[in-house]
């Protein structure tokens, strides 16, 4: 066995027993790296010297890929765009100081839809990135290169982050663990902004156990970001010994499965999970969160909203690109973010700004705030009656590179993740199987209540036990 | 609905090209189509949800703290002159 597939815990473990030391993990994911990043693409930046500096530094500790939209000192941070080429981090985000402190160090920067707009990584600027499982497939996006690098063994463990979906679909996609963290969870200080009421950063690793020692290292409290509470961290790894599918009840929300759009293999191992869970002594609940088929139209006017207010700070003035070609501030402005941005950046700039414009904003971006209230209500109902919901996590199996060109087409991989998104409540994406035409991994989503990520990892850790099964 | 993507593109600060225009109007228009979906829902008496989480006034206290140095806050300007941010004349007929 190699040291690049170990996960963290079997990391540690060696390392604690002297078997191989931090430096060595490091120049196994480097040659991993050489190996592999040529065809899957997850990397789109690998400062050796960095990593193994940091290596011999902490030889006790364990390597994180990180998406590139995460600030760590010194290193680019693209996120996926033109407009950032050449720019370094001038500080840590406050995620990678808390890495530092427990035990891990950043070791690579993975790929991403630009400014984390997107669910198949094609919308970054710097790189393809392609789905370890399925060259010719789509790795999920955004954090697609957290995915595939965690999903082709190029990585112990990764970090990405999730607006609608970024975490969990490519999670589905590359056969590896996802959460999205309640919202507040974890710290976004040093992360760059996509929708700021919806933003969390979180693990993408190779088993639910790795991903609870992952979000224990990052979460909690930071004076510097103002929606972190002082809500005590759990050991999450700790807490899942005995956990058990046992008595826990399983929300099944019939508007998840009544979508016509859904795959047929993805219904198949949806279904399935059910009944595993159910042998294994679950309860099945049904349950109705009405506001579902509304979710989508919210979550495209909040996001975009919020988003063309957070990327007004790409102006070509104090970092990022500046056009040569402007006279003026205002052409500065203009030719700058113009030539900077995507396609997809422009259009939800767009969107966002036509949303909150004068005449347009009561009837767009104000409603859709309202509507927000009634999802949320409809999971503070549900998790009365159950414990966890079980959902299918995306709608499809890894699609074609280039398939999805319409722009709302793509929007409805997030359909199923969306909703848990805007409640701001937490989300796991687990690995349920596989298709039987493609062999391409498909996982399930579980969704438990804000700050109960305790719960959300037993649950998910137990049925990781019995989808083998 | 019909979007004047011109300016709403202005309103943004983008300029956008004669192509863009061409393939973004059908796109936009289709999308906001899309979520105009939520005017079938009553929200009479609800509330908006403004945030995340429910949270009031996340204040600390006001004091100095040591910050970024000058030189790390301007390593990555695009242009400089001292310790300044360099930008094109922003006043109308003033000495640029």
């Amino acid at each position: 066995m190699e040291l690049y597939e170990l996960g963290i815990k079997a990391a540690r473990e060696g390392l604690a027993k002297g078997e191989f030391s931090s430096e060595d993990i490091v120049k196994s994911v480097i040659g991993r790296y050489h190996e592999r990043n040529g065809e899957i693409g997850a990397y789109v930046s690998f400062d050796e010297e960095q990593a193994l500096g940091l290596a011999r530094e902490r030889p006790r500790d364990v390597p994180i890929a990180i998406k590139d939209l995460i600030n760590v000192v010194g290193q680019p941070c693209t996120c996926g765009s033109k407009i950032l080429e050449g720019y370094i981090s001038p500080y840590d985000a406050t995620v990678i100081a808390n890495l530092k402190k427990n035990g891990f160090f950043p070791c690579g920067r993975v790929n991403m839809d630009e400014f984390a707009m997107g669910s198949s990584t094609e919308n970054s600027a710097l790189a393809v990135t392609r789905n370890p499982y399925d060259l010719s497939r789509v790795p999920g996006g955004s954090s697609g290169g957290s995915a595939a690098a965690v999903g082709g063994k190029m990585c112990i463990a990764a970090l990405g982050s999730d607006t609608g979906g970024s975490i969990r679909q490519p999670a589905s996609f590359c056969n590896c663990v996802g959460i999205k963290p309640s919202y507040g969870r974890v710290s976004r200080y040093g992360v760059t902004a996509f929708a700021s009421s919806l933003d969390q950063v979180g693990p993408m690793a190779k088993s639910v156990e790795d991903a609870a020692i992952l979000l224990g290292a990052i979460a909690g409290r930071d004076e510097m970001d103002g929606t972190t509470p002082d809500v005590p961290v759990p050991d999450y790894a700790a807490r899942l010994e005995g956990a058990d599918m046992k008595g826990v009840r399983i929300g099944v929300p019939r508007e998840y499965y009544d979508v016509k759009g859904m795959d047929a293999e993805v219904r198949r191992i949806t279904e399935g999970a059910l009944k595993k869970c159910e042998e294994a002594g679950a309860t099945l609940v049904e349950v109705s969160l009405p506001h579902t088929e509304y979710a989508m139209a919210v979550y495209y006017i909040i996001a975009p909203a919020e988003a063309s207010a957070n990327l007004a700070r790409f102006d070509g003035v104090r970092y990022g690109h500046r056009s040569p070609l402007s006279k003026d501030v205002f052409s500065l402005y203009c030719k700058s973010r113009a030539e900077g941005f995507g396609a997809e950046v422009k259009r939800r700039i767009i969107i966002g700004t036509f949303v909150l414009s004068s005449g347009y904003q009561d009837a767009y971006y104000t409603r859709a705030l309202k509507v927000r209230t009634l999802i949320k209500r409809d999971f503070d109902e549900v998790f009365g009656k159950c414990d966890a919901l079980l959902t299918p996590c995306a709608p499809t199996p890894a699609f074609r590179l280039g398939e999805l060109q319409d722009p709302l087409t793509m929007y409805l991989n997030d359909l199923f993740t969306i909703p848990s998104s805007l409640a701001g409540v937490c989300a796991s994406s687990v690995p349920a199987g596989f298709t039987e035409s493609g062999h391409l991994p498909v996982g399930v989503q579980f969704i438990c209540a804000g700050y109960d990520e305790e719960r959300l990892l037993r649950v998910s850790k137990a049925f990781e036990d019995i989808a083998g099964a | 609905m019909k979007i004047d993507v011109g300016y709403v593109a202005e309103l943004a600060r983008l300029e956008l090209s004669e192509d863009e225009m061409k393939t973004f109007q059908p796109q936009l228009e289709d999308i906001v189509g899309y979520v105009e979906k939520i005017s079938e829902v009553d929200v009479e008496g609800v509330p908006p949800m403004m945030h995340g989480r429910e949270i009031v006034n996340a204040f600390r206290e006001d004091e100095v703290r040591p910050s970024l140095e000058t030189e790390v806050a301007l390593a990555n300007a695009p242009a400089r002159v001292g310790d300044e941010f360099l930008l094109p004349k922003i006043v109308e007929g003033a000495e640029s």
